[in-house]
């Protein structure tokens, strides 16, 4: 048996002719992880949804069928193939309404994970090459706003500025701005420390040059793996406070907000809070899983042998 | 009766992009009181095969064996517990880097004194007693005070002698070095080859020295087996390989030794050593070899005799003419 | 001939430790070091670790200013104003070539940024055929220059490390431990290299290494560094003929000869390195010296003496 497959095995190793590219390795680690590759799938799912919602929801989301309100979905008695997933109080098709909240989900996700790594890297590779003192300050600064809690600072925040969908953005941006800041300072000391860098500067190369043309690129591995997984902290922040009433204002369909609208019908019509909050959960499940095989293919230090 | 004999060694691992044979049909033979020397280059499986020997490896690794003895115990078949008796008590293995095989966490005294409580039946007293018998064996001086210290206040090579205090705590039957001077300077690495070298007399134990330095093996080893890209390909005692290697790497390498050159310009090895993706057919060496012809690039080479230092090749270099006649 | 490089009493100290509270401690890690390397020759920095070559590699590269001393190139006293223009003048290699190449970069982009820092006249076409020619000068194939390093193995890193420090056409090259990293058949190649390149550009070396068999082979002359000051200094055939310094003594005669016909009796040092915190205030290979006196440990030895200088009392030859 042991003898067969190391015969096989031999047959390989002459027929495998050249290096694998980078992608291809990246590629092979990614997808030895399963829920990583499910997770990537829901997430295109995901992407595809929030890009084409116009076209695929039956109806405009702020449509109101009065006629058929707190119609329960298709596969229960009453339910008709007109809503599939039944209509809210204000007969509002609950389907498109989901799916026009994968818009703003995903909005919320990329514009939050933007501003807070652009910033979030800005300042931490300052403070990697800064003199002491500045890092010093940089850092204790960032270390107090880790030391709120994250949601209680974004809601301080919005009540200072005013509810609304962007201002909630803003707060959560800058709620995880400092996770990008230790992450980003971090993998600049490591690298600075190396002999490249050394010889970039033996070749002159300025302050600004050896910042984002030589550490930067090799500093990026971590930053995207916390992209990945910040994008679902942002939705998941976002719906909790839309679900506060500080994020997005009814009547926009966002997921956290619907919820909130959702309330006092609990128990007559489960599913108007069950499908929203069923959405949250899958989408930031299937991110996590995608970063997690992110962090598997790009980390080296977590890298299995 | 050799104490550790092996037959046929392969390991293959199992990477993201395809299996890869780290050791390829190695033989071992130590006796009691040899010192045997296992050179290569980097990728040429030396430590993979020890660690194999060992049950060191991680699961991704198959290994396979037609004979794997340790005086006369089957390595293969032993369980868990009974591996672990005898890892630590007859064999005892020291690695490269001295300052991470030990624990920061505890004083070195103290990790020891856990090695002797698991292996022997001496008491708190008698545990003491030898570790300050090992330090001094070891040549670490004011042993009382340094076996309270912890390793980062020990340099390199005190470490390193730590770590052969350990080794040889429990009268181990052989010892596996596995570049065990790599990590010192040069003086130090005098002193610790000198340690290893007296401990071996004076305890009779058989010492497997794993090397990449030819220096370290002319001044150490009493028989030499250099392995290339997993396989051994010769296997003399070190007097004979280096006054008459038989196989074309072995003549080459020794010819590319600054030491040896007679003239400015030295003897070069074209090409890099095989790895996982382009190993040739054939004889491994065959794409760098100056000998090589189309026979080489087609047909595994086969093991000659013992007359020509077990050369895994078709032409054998410096071949005496009856050896030739066979 | 004049010097490349000449180096008078240079030295480096750094601060350690200070806490809050507590003083740093001072650690010299280079001290009153004087050498110099004349176009086409190969001076061979050896020591151990702690001895202070790699420091004396950032000094002369300009990586970092000396605390003391001074240094000249081609005549022209360096000093952190004039870092800019001298810069190019020299170059260095390192010794891990995997460390040394920024793996996000192409070959091609590794060879054409010292050129785009310092000759931001030269053309983008001009770049690109000086990049493809050093290529072929170090033995590399032309088609690999839009490779990317982790292609490439142990071996052909470090000749496109030697191209990049070749690519400013300097004229002393540091190079520290070059070759240590390499497995023994590369190794030869890489030496080759560096010898051919010498010989065709005239180039001035200056070698760091703890490998004596290799320095035998390269060096013209050699520079023995122990604990941050320079011990001997002399040309190869006399330091390895006849050392005068027992260090130099004791380091030669611990390096293994591959020869088992040739095993022979060592020198036998006791002891270790000193912290470089607590260096001894007499003679600082004293504690491991089998020759110490009284004077040894009180005062320390200045390098001199004929017909090279060694710093030492007692010396051997």
């Amino acid at each position: 048996m042991a003898d067969t497959s190391a015969q096989t095995g031999r047959n390989v190793l002459r027929d495998g002719g050249t290096r694998p590219t980078r992608f291809r390795t990246f590629w092979n680690s990614f997808s030895e992880n399963r829920g990583a590759v499910i997770g990537l799938w829901v997430f295109l799912a995901f992407l595809f949804v929030a890009v084409f919602a116009p076209l695929i929801a039956p109806y405009d989301p702020s449509a109101q069928f009065r006629d058929y309100a707190l119609q329960p979905p298709v596969w229960q008695d009453g339910g008709a193939w007109a809503f599939p997933l039944g209509t809210d109080a204000l007969g509002r098709d609950m389907l498109s309404r989901l799916i026009h909240g994968a818009r703003f989900s995903f909005f919320v996700g990329i514009v939050v994970v933007v501003v807070a790594a652009s910033g979030g890297i800005i300042i931490g590779l300052i403070a990697g090459f800064a003199p002491k003192w500045l890092d010093t300050l940089i850092m204790r600064l960032m270390d107090i706003i880790l030391a709120f809690p994250s949601l209680l600072l974004a809601l301080v925040l919005v009540a200072v500025l005013g509810p609304s969908l962007l201002n909630a953005m803003i707060a959560i941006a800058l709620v995880l701005q400092p996770h990008y800041v230790r992450l980003t300072r971090a993998s600049v000391l490591s690298e600075r420390g190396k002999d490249y860098v050394t010889a970039s500067r033996v070749a002159g190369a300025g302050q600004l040059r050896q910042m984002f043309i030589t550490v930067l690129p090799n500093c990026l591995a971590p930053i995207i793996v916390q992209a990945a997984l910040s994008f679902s902290t942002a939705i998941l922040d976002a719906a909790a406070l839309g679900f506060l009433g500080m994020g997005a204002q009814p009547p926009t369909p966002e997921w956290g907000t619907m919820l909130a609208d959702a309330r006092e019908f609990v128990l007559r019509a489960w599913w108007v809070v069950t499908f929203p909050g069923i959405a949250i959960l899958v989408t930031v499940l299937a991110i996590n899983l995608m970063g997690d095989g992110l962090r598997d293919a790009l980390d080296p230090k977590l890298k299995r042998s | 009766m050799s104490l550790l004999k092996i037959r046929n060694l392969s390991v293959t691992f199992a990477t993201s992009t395809g299996p890869f044979r780290a050791v390829d049909k190695v033989d071992v033979d130590v006796d009691k009181g040899q010192i045997l020397a296992i050179v290569g280059e980097s990728g040429s499986g030396k430590s993979v095969s020890m660690l194999a020997t060992m049950g060191l490896l991680p699961w991704t690794a198959t290994v396979t064996a037609d004979e794997m003895s340790f005086d006369g115990q089957d390595l293969r078949t032993l369980s868990g517990k009974a591996r672990r008796r005898l890892i630590g008590n007859d064999l005892a293995m020291i690695f490269q880097e001295p300052m991470s095989s030990l624990n920061p966490c505890f004083s070195v005294g103290f990790q020891i004194r856990e090695a002797l409580r698991k292996h022997t039946s001496m008491d708190r007293k008698q545990r003491h007693a030898r570790c300050v018998e090992l330090f001094e064996m070891v040549g670490i001086p004011s042993p009382e005070q340094r076996l309270k210290a912890y390793p980062h206040q020990l340099s390199g090579g005190m470490n390193q002698r730590v770590m052969i205090a350990m080794a040889i705590a429990c009268k181990p039957r052989l010892l596996i070095a596995d570049e065990p001077t790599t990590a010192l300077d040069v003086t130090i690495q005098a002193q610790i080859l000198d340690l290893l070298t007296g401990l071996q007399k004076e305890t009779g134990m058989g010492l497997i020295l794993i090397t990449h330095d030819m220096g370290v093996v002319a001044e150490t080893a009493e028989r030499v087996a250099v392995q290339y890209a997993g396989q051994k390909v010769e296997d003399q005692t070190v007097t004979d390989l280096f006054a008459t290697p038989h196989h074309p790497y072995t003549a080459a390498l020794l010819a590319a030794l600054p030491e040896r050159a007679t003239e400015k310009h030295l003897p070069t090895i074209p090409g890099v050593v095989p790895g996982q993706h382009d190993r040739p057919v054939g004889c491994l060496f065959s794409p760098r070899c100056q000998f090589a012809d189309d026979r080489c690039r087609a047909i595994e080479p086969p093991v000659q005799p013992d007359a020509l230092g077990r050369a895994l090749c078709h032409y054998p270099l410096n071949a005496p003419a009856e050896a030739q006649a066979q | 001939m004049t010097a490349i490089i000449e180096a008078r009493d240079l030295g480096r100290d750094y601060e350690v430790g200070g806490g809050l509270f507590s003083k740093p401690g001072i650690v010299r890690a280079v001290a009153e070091t004087s050498f110099s390397v004349e176009a086409g020759r190969t001076l061979a920095v050896v020591g151990e670790s702690g001895c202070g070559k790699s420091t004396l590699a950032r000094l002369v590269t300009m990586i970092e200013e000396p605390t003391s001393g001074s240094f000249y190139l081609d005549g022209k006293e360096v000093t952190k104003d004039r870092w800019r223009e001298l810069r190019s003048d020299i170059q260095i290699v390192f010794q891990d070539p995997y460390g040394s190449l920024n793996l996000r970069q192409k070959v091609g982009a590794i060879l054409e940024e010292p050129l785009k820092i310092n000759r931001p006249k030269m053309s983008a076409k001009e770049r690109h055929e000086k990049g493809r020619e050093m290529m072929r000068l170090v033995g590399l194939r032309e088609e690999h220059y839009d490779r990317f390093p982790h292609m490439f193995s142990g071996g052909q890193r470090q000749r496109i490390a030697v191209a990049r420090a070749l690519m400013l056409e300097p004229k002393l090259l540091v190079l520290d431990e070059p070759v240590s990293a390499l497995d023994l058949s590369i190794q030869s190649q890489i030496l080759n290299l560096l010898n051919d390149l010498q010989e065709r550009m005239n180039l001035a070396y200056l070698f760091i290494s703890h490998d004596l068999s290799v320095v035998r082979h390269v060096a013209d002359d050699i520079l023995v560094m122990y604990l941050g000051r320079p011990v001997e200094f002399g040309p190869k055939d006399e330091i390895f003929e006849a050392p005068r310094h027992p260090y130099t003594k004791a380091l030669i005669s611990a390096t293994p000869s591959a020869d088992p016909a040739n095993r022979r009796e060592r020198i036998k040092l006791v002891g270790e390195l000193p912290s470089p915190l607590a260096v001894p205030p007499g003679c600082p290979f004293a504690p491991r010296c089998w020759k110490t006196e009284e004077k040894c440990r009180a005062e320390r030895p200045q390098l001199t003496g004929t017909p090279h200088p060694a710093a030492c009392f007692f010396p051997e030859n």
